[in-house]
């Protein structure tokens, strides 16, 4: 390929910012540093912007051998990379941030809610137990059996409870 | 789920039993337990009852537009007492173990 036909800029920065968008859920998204704020990505975002600002500029060259085909690919390539990062905005900055407020979640110092549920083989668990059953112990699930018979005598300074939105 | 599965040794080290909840069936649980190894308790609300009275009812959130429950963490002490609770405002946004530990730290 003729180097001074392919507008190599141009390509790349439409590439890298495909990439600063699915490198998020793909990549930086198993990683905290990477996750809370994605700055990687934004960071990929500006490397792409630069490779296109540059591929543009020779686009719209005049010494181009096609000036039309260069100058409709150019603003569509362009035009595109702008859509991807748009969408990302969107996603990370917007979307996955419409959650509800959640004023009535018991508060530190407060009594959590007792309750008591299935547990992955339908059998019914309480908080109660939860706190109590001794860690490593049974409270009736996959894992939960015990590994050492001598701290299966213990119970949990603590339960964490995790709610998350589902595995569907 | 995968960073409190990895850290699952230490969070017990400092005496805490992570519990995960969710609207999902406990067969739905079941499988997402075997497929990603997980080996710590999940718990299934599927009628949200308790996520309600924990005031984390995401209406019409989940993927056929059923009410789930919105990402929030909850450390309860031995007299089930909060201790120390999270609710992101982005759910990429998750508590991290280490966190957790560092609170754990605080429990008698």
């Amino acid at each position: 390929m003729n180097i001074r036909k392919f507008n190599w800029p141009l390509w790349t920065g439409f590439l890298l910012s495909l990439i600063a968008f699915l490198s998020y859920p793909l990549v930086f998204i198993w990683f905290p540093v990477t996750r809370d704020f994605p700055w990687a990505n934004l960071l990929l975002f500006g490397l792409a912007a630069a490779l296109l600002l540059f591929g543009i500029r020779r686009a719209f060259a005049t010494d181009r051998t096609h000036p039309r085909r260069s100058k409709i690919g150019g603003a569509i390539l362009a035009t595109l990379s702008v859509a991807i990062f748009g969408f990302f905005i969107l996603v990370a900055f917007i979307i996955a941030r419409q959650l509800p407020a959640s004023h009535g979640a018991p508060q530190v110092g407060q009594k959590a809610p007792a309750f008591t549920l299935s547990d992955i083989n339908d059998k019914p668990v309480s908080l109660s137990q939860l706190l109590s059953a001794p860690l490593n112990g049974e409270t009736g699930s996959a894992g939960a059996l015990a590994r050492n018979a001598q701290e299966a005598t213990i119970p949990p300074k603590g339960v964490l409870l995790i709610f998350y939105r589902g595995y569907w | 789920m995968r960073s409190i599965q990895s850290s699952l040794a230490n969070l017990e080290e400092v005496g805490i039993r992570p519990v995960a909840i969710s609207v999902d069936p406990p067969a739905v649980s079941h499988d997402l337990c075997q497929k990603a190894g997980y080996t710590f308790d999940f718990l299934s609300d599927p009628k949200a009852y308790v996520i309600r009275r924990y005031d984390l009812l995401h209406a019409a959130a989940g993927i056929n537009g059923q009410d789930i429950a919105r990402p929030a963490e909850f450390l309860v002490d031995s007299s089930g007492t909060v201790r120390w609770v999270n609710l992101t405002e982005n759910y990429w946004v998750r508590a991290r173990p280490e966190q957790i530990i560092e609170v754990a730290k605080t429990l008698r």
